[in-house]
């Protein structure tokens, strides 16, 4: 059995990973799949806390997750697509027309 | 083995007729021609008095429901009222705007239904997984409300700017659930605070339980926006169409308020005493930056942004006085930020005009000659806000720096003062503007429509009903206070 | 009696709505009516409500009624009640004769003006505010008052808002008045610490019958702190400021709000908190000695004025600081009697210069004026009363005012020889300045522009009456209170006495009798009528009979005089030692330090133009780019679990 330790390790990883995705990506779906990183690295640690616990909860809570998950991505798509036939572009950085 | 009663449906009527009526909305949308679609408005309009009916019977069968993870205590009540009278208000007012942009279809009405469910079951729940839930709710929603305007190149980036960050607060949110449920073995905030009672504080070791409790506090101060999660907000307030920028102000706001009480105030008020530095601190960097920032805006909805923002650290300072002084005060204040804050929203977004063009400081000189009503209301607000006697926003800051002082907190009240002397500044720059320069105010075009005056009267009405007259309220705000667990 | 309370206050706010609502449709005729009908109706029921007063069995004692409560919060508690006793009988009579009086000037003043309905309505709010000020029965109450009339006041002083020196002077009085607010504020606060309530009657009683020394401390802060809010609307010394800026309003305005009435706010607060001054000796030292250096600093700027209203302004500061130095000795009722008189004789002086004003087509300027009494005999008769008054010449009611001061300087239980000798050499200075001005304005040669000399002519009956009216007061008022020494009663120094006694007890026993000998009251009047006399003199002597004279002397003086004509250059100190540095600082700050950072690379484009450079950190952190932005939620998230995992 995989020591508990191991899996919080990667699941903390796998989080660090997506955020600093977030930050360094340019193109927008990347970085919308690095949200998607880090709520499957929450999900690994509700499954890791279940199994140690020795209760089901942390399982159903992960269920949930990717419902929501599922959810956004639906949304976030969609607003994406907008955005692209408005301008044209997948870059984050040319989506600064509102500053201070 | 759950089963569902009666009571447990009786518990949750106000957002369950919420949701059926936005499913309804939803179903009606195509049957309508393009020209009636405000009918689909006034559907929803009636669906949120009908739940604030149902309020009253809900509150007649106080209680949990769902193996505990509802709570329809006076609190969550409290909170419910208020969302569903920002939705209303939020109704009276996007009408005309919307027909003026040309965006008035079906699914607005149902969005803003549906992300006022989502608030709802967020001050309601008291299962951790159920707050995520409602926070996703309403934040799925509020998304796209925030990209309604879908030709629009501001719109969208806000919509966009504000999906991305908000899902990212999210996860940060998420793991904070996750910390809390591996420490405990659940996520129930009343099983916690037991737990919690009786051993005083986290067995395997409090280090942990803050970082849960902080990532928890990233998630939610990113919705009300404090000091440095506030990035987004004014981008996001400036972008979205202004009706949808008033309730994004007010109402998911207080409903993560409604959450920070819940859990902070609330089921960790003892053990999570380690942290509520965090409080302190973010109270006083969102009342510097935010008032300092709103110094430098010449963009009415970019100045209220930041105000908003301002406005949250007042608010913080409420949370940082704790749990016996903090609560009331703080229901308080956000309902009289609500009040005043979708009256200012709305009004400047009528006076923005069609493609909301005129939203410089600049485009309202004179507008107290032209259009004196307006100008009242608009100046009346700024009072308000600015926390001048005799408005309720006067009220609304004293009870927190009071039960602040009460605290023993003096250097953080003495910051509080002095920034709020400093936004008089601002608040008062736009009624100069308004009374002092001679000009042709851009912004005096259309009259108003019947619809937004009623919200207005009622905003104005509740801020000097509030500002001379704060007792029986002050009670109700007490008593709402009490059922934290 | 709580009925005729309420309906002292109630016209004036009756009228503001009236005419702030629909005055825009009613003819000028009607807004006048509705307006001047407001005070007058006030006036009388003030004079009822006294006459009522008189006639209660309990009559001295205060009448407090409460009408319903207004803030309930725990401990916390404010009604809205009025409180009324004989100091508030003289402040309402007072302040609504006054203003009743003004009102009716300036239906003829304004009456080439825009805007006037918005002009009478703000004026019918502000008397509103201002006999809620003096009515009130608790200190939350009574800042609302204070707080309004301070509103009322900007909203005035920018009434010619398309001049910017106008908007501006608003502006400054409206930040300036602030810092004194938060002191005021402030005291209340401790105030209520102190005690547990903010009410004045439970206040009071308290101080009455606590032992002298106890609570020292506390009370000796909320005393200052309490002042500090008076210098503020008093304009005293360091925040007087904004009055000479405040004359851009008009005239009537500075007649009625910045002379007669809300700048005596502070004085009548300090005398309303004597039973807590009575405690706090030191607090009451510093008031009198903050007034008494003000009188005489303020007199020197006057000197060198050559603008008619800024003169008045200096010189209604220079009162003004009287009247705090009456109040600090001790002798409150001094201090007030000083203040009726005064709002007689400066408002008139005030409504003269505006008579002046109007047959000049608004010029200000007395160097452009001179031999005005041929063709304005009554303004200039007014003029001479009011100045005759100002100056201290026997037998009008500034003479005796004054003398109740200056004795009180030297008798009072606080009084200090040093305070006395300023305050008479001040006396001079006044009686300089003011005969300077009028006689450059009204005697000798006119110096009128060319163009403007066919159309000088008396202003109308409206605005002639008033003047007389106001003069016949400036002669009278002071017979009230005639001093023992010339065989009269002190009335009023006995009618107010029940208000003050305890205090005054107090003070007396436990300050240090003054050193050394007392002069007799004579003597003080003497010396003061000496002073007067000389600076009658020198001015008659200056601006009359060798006109050259003075052209001369500030050649010789021209240093102390540029200081004088520059108002001691202190408009300027401020800006130098207090607006540049800051501005400088965070231009160093954040151009050179943060600017010259890595953050460059990272946050883009900010904007080149810095308006307020404190915004610029603000403007890199708002960049507009998402990543950015995840980088400052990132930093916070990383920032605050730092802290608590390294901690």
């Amino acid at each position: 059995m995989v020591p508990l330790a191991h899996i919080l390790a990667l699941s903390v990883i796998l989080f660090g990973l997506g955020a600093a995705g977030f930050v360094f990506r340019r193109n927008i779906i990347t970085i919308f799949m690095c949200i998607e990183l880090m709520l499957n690295a929450v999900n690994l640690a509700f499954i890791g806390f279940s199994r140690y616990l020795g209760n089901l909860d942390g399982q159903i809570f992960a269920f949930f997750v990717i419902v929501v998950a599922a959810a956004e991505a639906a949304v976030g798509l969609a607003i994406i697509i907008a955005v692209y036939r408005n301008r044209g572009s997948l870059s984050i950085d040319d989506f600064d027309s509102m500053k201070l | 083995m759950i089963t569902v009663q009666a009571d447990d449906l009786v518990r949750i009527l106000p957002q369950a007729i919420l949701a059926g009526f936005a499913i309804l909305v939803m179903v009606f949308e195509p049957f309508l021609p393009a020209a009636r679609k405000t009918l689909l408005g006034w559907f929803s309009l009636f669906g949120v008095v009908a739940a604030g009916a149902a309020t009253i019977r809900t509150s007649f069968s106080p209680g949990l429901a769902f193996g505990n993870s509802i709570s329809a205590d006076r609190f969550s009540l409290f909170f419910i009222c208020l969302f569903l009278l920002v939705a209303a208000l939020t109704l009276l007012g996007s009408f005309h705007s919307l027909e003026r942009e040309n965006i008035n279809h079906g699914e607005f009405y149902a969005l803003l239904l549906m992300a006022t469910v989502g608030m709802c079951f967020m001050a309601a729940s008291t299962e951790l997984i159920m707050i995520f839930l409602g926070l996703e709710i309403s934040s799925l929603a509020t998304y796209v409300l925030a990209g309604f305007k879908r030709q629009d190149a501001l719109s969208n980036e806000a919509s966009l700017k504000y999906f991305l960050l908000g899902s990212f607060a999210t996860a940060f949110f998420l793991y904070g659930i996750a910390v809390v449920y591996g420490l405990t073995g659940t996520t129930n905030l009343l099983v916690l605070s037991a737990q919690l009672g009786r051993s005083g504080e986290f067995r395997p070791g409090a280090v942990f339980a803050w970082v849960a409790l902080l990532l928890m506090f990233v998630g939610l101060a990113f919705k009300v926006s404090t000091v440095p999660f506030h990035v987004w907000t004014p981008d996001v307030y400036q972008g979205a169409p202004a009706p949808v920028t008033a309730f994004l102000s007010v109402g998911p706001k207080a409903a993560a308020f409604a959450v920070l009480l819940r859990i902070f105030l609330g089921a960790f008020a003892s053990a999570g005493s380690g942290v509520f530095w965090v409080f302190w601190a973010s109270a006083i960097l969102t009342m510097c930056l935010g008032n300092l920032a709103a110094l430098l805006q010449s963009n009415v909805k970019r100045l209220l942004a930041y105000s908003a923002i301002a406005h949250a650290g007042y608010v913080l300072v409420g949370i940082a006085a704790g749990r016996g002084e903090g609560t009331a005060p703080v229901l308080f204040y956000l309902t009289v930020y609500a009040l005043m804050n979708v009256g200012a929203f709305l009004l400047v977004a009528h006076l923005a005009g069609t493609g909301e063009r005129w939203t410089r400081i600049e485009d309202f000189t004179g507008l107290g000659y032209q259009r004196p009503a307006v100008a009242a209301c608009l100046a009346a607000f700024m009072l308000s806000l600015a926390g001048f006697p005799t408005t309720a926003g006067f009220f609304a800051k004293f009870y927190i720096f009071r039960a602040a002082v009460h605290s023993g907190l003096i250097g953080l009240t003495i910051v509080a003062v002095l920034t709020s002397v400093v936004s008089v500044y601002y608040y008062f720059r736009l009624i100069v503007v308004m009374y002092m320069r001679e000009g042709k105010a851009e912004a005096a075009s259309a009259s108003l429509p019947w619809a937004l005056r009623v919200a207005l009267a009622i905003s104005v009405v509740g801020i000097f009903y509030l500002g001379l007259y704060p007792t029986d309220f002050l009670l109700l705000t007490n008593l709402a206070a009490v059922p934290l667990p | 009696m709580e009925v005729l309370l309420l309906l002292i206050l109630l016209p004036p706010l009756a009228g503001a709505v009236l005419n702030g609502i629909f005055g825009r449709r009613f003819p000028q005729a009607v807004v006048s009516a509705v307006a001047c009908t407001a005070p007058g109706l006030s006036l009388f029921f003030a004079l009822l409500t006294a006459w009522t007063f008189a006639h209660l069995p309990t009559e001295p004692a205060p009448y407090v009624h409460s009408y319903f409560t207004w803030i309930e919060a725990g401990a916390f508690r404010a009604d809205f009640a009025l409180y009324y006793d004989r100091l508030t009988l003289v402040m309402t009579v007072a302040v609504t004769l006054v203003s009743f009086l003004i009102h009716l000037y300036s239906r003829g003043y304004m009456e080439q003006e825009g805007g006037y309905y918005r002009f009478f309505a703000y004026l019918n709010l502000f008397l509103f505010m201002m006999l809620t000020l003096v009515t009130a029965a608790n200190y939350p109450l009574m800042f609302v008052g204070w707080e309004g009339v301070g509103l009322c006041s900007y909203l005035l002083i920018g009434f010619y808002f398309p001049r910017k020196s106008a908007s501006d002077a608003g502006k400054k009085a409206f930040i300036v008045t602030r810092i004194g607010d938060v002191g005021f504020t402030l005291g209340v606060v401790l105030l209520f610490w102190t005690f547990g309530s903010v009410d004045f009657q439970y206040v009071f009683t308290r101080l009455e019958a606590l032992p002298p020394g106890d609570l020292q401390g506390s009370l000796t802060a909320v005393g200052i702190l309490l002042f500090l809010g008076a210098v503020g609307k008093s304009a005293q010394l360091p925040l007087y400021v904004w009055l000479p800026d405040a004359m851009e309003g008009p005239t009537p305005v500075s007649a009625l709000i910045h002379a007669a009435t809300m700048v005596t706010a502070g004085v009548y607060m300090v005398a309303r908190s004597h039973a807590l001054y009575a405690h706090a000796p030191l607090a009451l030292e510093i008031v009198a000695v903050t007034g008494c250096v003000t009188a005489f600093f303020a007199a020197t700027i006057a000197l060198a004025q050559n603008d008619l209203k800024r003169l008045l302004a200096y010189s209604t500061i220079s009162q003004l600081g009287y009247m705090f130095v009456g109040c600090g000795v001790g002798l409150f009722s001094a201090g007030n009697f000083h203040l009726m008189t005064h709002a007689f004789f400066k408002s008139l002086l005030f409504l003269a210069a505006g008579s002046v004003m109007h047959a000049l087509s608004g010029e200000l300027d007395l160097r452009k004026m001179g031999g005005l009494r041929h063709q304005m005999r009554t303004t200039w008769l007014t003029f001479l009363v009011a100045t005759l008054a100002i100056s201290g010449v026997p037998g009008l009611s500034g003479f005796f005012s004054k003398d109740a001061i200056l004795a009180g300087a030297r008798e009072g239980p606080l009084g200090d020889p040093r305070l006395y000798w300023l305050a008479t050499v001040t006396a001079g200075l006044t009686a300089f300045y003011m005969f300077r001005a009028l006689f450059m304005a009204f005697h000798g040669a006119s110096r009128v522009q060319p163009a403007l000399e066919p159309h000088v002519h008396e202003s109308g009956g409206k605005m002639t009456r008033p003047l007389l009216v106001l003069a016949f007061f400036s002669v009278v008022a002071g017979y009230v209170s005639l001093p023992k020494a010339l065989g009269g009663g002190e009335w009023f120094h006995h009618y107010l006495q029940p208000v003050f006694a305890s205090s005054q007890a107090l003070l007396s026993s436990t300050a240090a009798p003054a050193a050394g000998h007392a002069p007799s009251r004579l003597a003080v009047m003497g010396t003061s009528v000496l002073f007067a006399g000389a600076g009658f003199l020198l001015a008659y002597l200056g601006y009359v009979k060798f006109t050259g004279l003075p052209s001369r002397l500030t050649e010789c003086f021209r240093g102390t005089y540029q200081l004088l004509v520059n108002k001691y250059y202190v408009d300027e100190v401020y800006d130098w030692l207090i607006v540049r540095p800051l501005r400088r600082g965070s231009e160093i700050f954040l151009w050179r330090i943060v600017d010259a950072g890595a953050i460059d690379g990272l946050l883009v484009n900010g904007s080149a133009q810095a308006t307020a450079s404190a915004g610029n950190l603000l403007r890199r952190m708002q960049s507009g780019n998402l990543r950015s932005y995840a980088t400052w939620v990132l930093l916070g998230a990383v920032l605050w679990l730092g802290y608590i995992l390294l901690r």
